[in-house]
């Protein structure tokens, strides 16, 4: 059976983390579904969730007025979405659709925050974790604005 | 086959546009046959040549054809200035004069026996096109091939409809990505770099084939190497001003090589010096 416990301790974001630190993550965990075109959150939302995509394709777009969004990523099985529930305002900058079906593990980015600040070793992981990510996704975004494939 | 090109490296012959096929809004497509009474023309894949448009002028332009078809040349060519405009505005029966093929191209008789994993982006498909070639006529040669291709748009894709047929052979993966998608894309968005993670890789017994801007190519090779790719394993592709293309003339000089003779595929190992000096 496939409980919350072993979804976390699976998930590539996770490896190697703490078994006890994986318990006090299942307390913020729920499975969550979305279909294919609905909005799983939108810019300017709270942002009190993020989510483990188990399945399926999500873009990552930015609204644009008079013009259809632009995507600007897209993420699947095994990746993450959302950090900006770990900083103030905790308001999401950009819009998540489901491309497919998906599943997902959605982490309560409130009640993480409470658990990072009672436990800094599990505040400390979660950020080195997501500073990662981040790192990874500000090269990429670098590397997208030189727009390299331009005629020159 | 040797042919009267390869004997006088300077004179060049005459082919015959025999088809023009539109690629993307500003990149073509041209196949030209040799002129009667000419030989044709064998390369190796990565190998480029120099294409003389009459009254205009001449142009290195890397071979994207099947090196097993010797009837024909084929050249993928985006227009970006006076020369590639007119050389793309050809009509079939047109002449253009061929010089070549010069350079080293891609190591495919070290890959024997290995997987391969080509990477490309924007137009730098087009001198990787012969490899995939040769992968697939003596498939049962060389290991898995994966392919990740890498554009600006979806509009900005070549060989669209032969990324589809070669997804579909066996031991076969093909990741494509583009750096800006519309509602209508269904694939990837993200730089080429982002596909590593959904490649099926092998590295311990890989050799990579890298080709796009410059930039690109940094960013891949380190991406590359955190997958166990020694740099022995990776070639890349440079592209510099070539006129002579046979080593005399010193305008493609980078570093101690001359790109026209000594690449322009080179093992990373070799280059890797260099690159980072942004003098060269």
């Amino acid at each position: 059976m496939e409980t919350l416990e072993r979804i976390i301790a699976e998930h590539p974001f996770f490896s190697d983390l703490d078994q006890a630190f994986i318990a006090l993550l299942v307390g913020c965990a729920s499975n969550v579904r979305f279909r294919k075109g609905d909005y799983i959150f939108r810019e300017g939302d709270p942002a009190n969730t993020f989510y483990l995509i188990r399945e399926g394709k999500v873009a990552v777009e930015i609204a644009a007025p008079q013009h259809e969004p632009i995507m600007v990523a897209t993420l699947e099985q095994g990746e993450i979405l959302g950090w900006s529930w770990l900083l103030a305002p905790y308001q999401w900058k950009h819009q998540a659709r489901a491309m497919d079906n998906i599943r997902a593990l959605a982490l309560d980015g409130k009640c993480l925050r409470g658990k990072c600040e009672q436990n800094h070793d599990l505040g400390y992981e979660i950020l080195k974790r997501f500073a990662r990510i981040i790192e990874q996704r500000l090269e990429s975004t670098r590397l997208q604005l030189l727009d390299v494939y331009a005629a020159r | 086959m040797a042919t009267a090109l390869q004997l006088d490296p300077m004179l060049s012959q005459v082919y015959v546009v025999s088809e023009v096929s539109k690629e993307t809004p500003d990149t073509f497509t041209l196949t030209l046959s040799p002129d009667k009474g000419s030989n044709g023309s064998s390369f190796q894949p990565g190998q480029f040549s120099m294409l003389w448009v009459f009254g205009v002028g001449e142009l290195p332009i890397s071979i994207s054809g099947d090196p097993a078809k010797h009837d024909r040349l084929v050249y993928t060519v985006r227009s970006v200035g006076q020369a590639t405009n007119a050389l793309v505005t050809r009509a079939a029966g047109d002449g253009v004069g061929v010089r070549g093929p010069f350079g080293k191209g891609w190591p495919v008789e070290k890959a024997r026996g290995r997987d391969v994993i080509i990477v490309a982006g924007g137009i730098g498909l087009a001198p990787l096109r012969p490899v995939i070639y040769e992968v697939l006529n003596h498939r049962d040669d060389y290991g898995r091939l994966v392919v990740l291709y890498g554009a600006r748009s979806p509009r900005d894709l070549l060989y669209r409809k032969e990324l589809a047929t070669w997804a579909r052979q066996k031991e076969t993966q093909v990741l494509i990505t583009v750096d800006y998608g519309g509602m209508s894309w269904r694939g990837h968005v993200g730089v080429v770099t982002t596909l590593f993670k959904y490649a099926r890789l092998k590295t311990s017994r890989s050799i990579a084939m890298v080709c796009g801007p410059e930039i690109m190519m940094r960013f891949v090779t380190r991406e590359l190497e955190s997958h166990g790719l020694s740099r022995q394993d990776i070639y890349l592709s440079m592209e510099r001003n070539m006129k002579c293309a046979v080593g005399f003339c010193g305008h493609c000089q980078y570093g101690p090589h001359f790109i026209c003779k000594d690449g322009p595929v080179f093992p990373y190992e070799e280059l890797r010096p260099m690159l980072d000096k942004y003098e060269l």
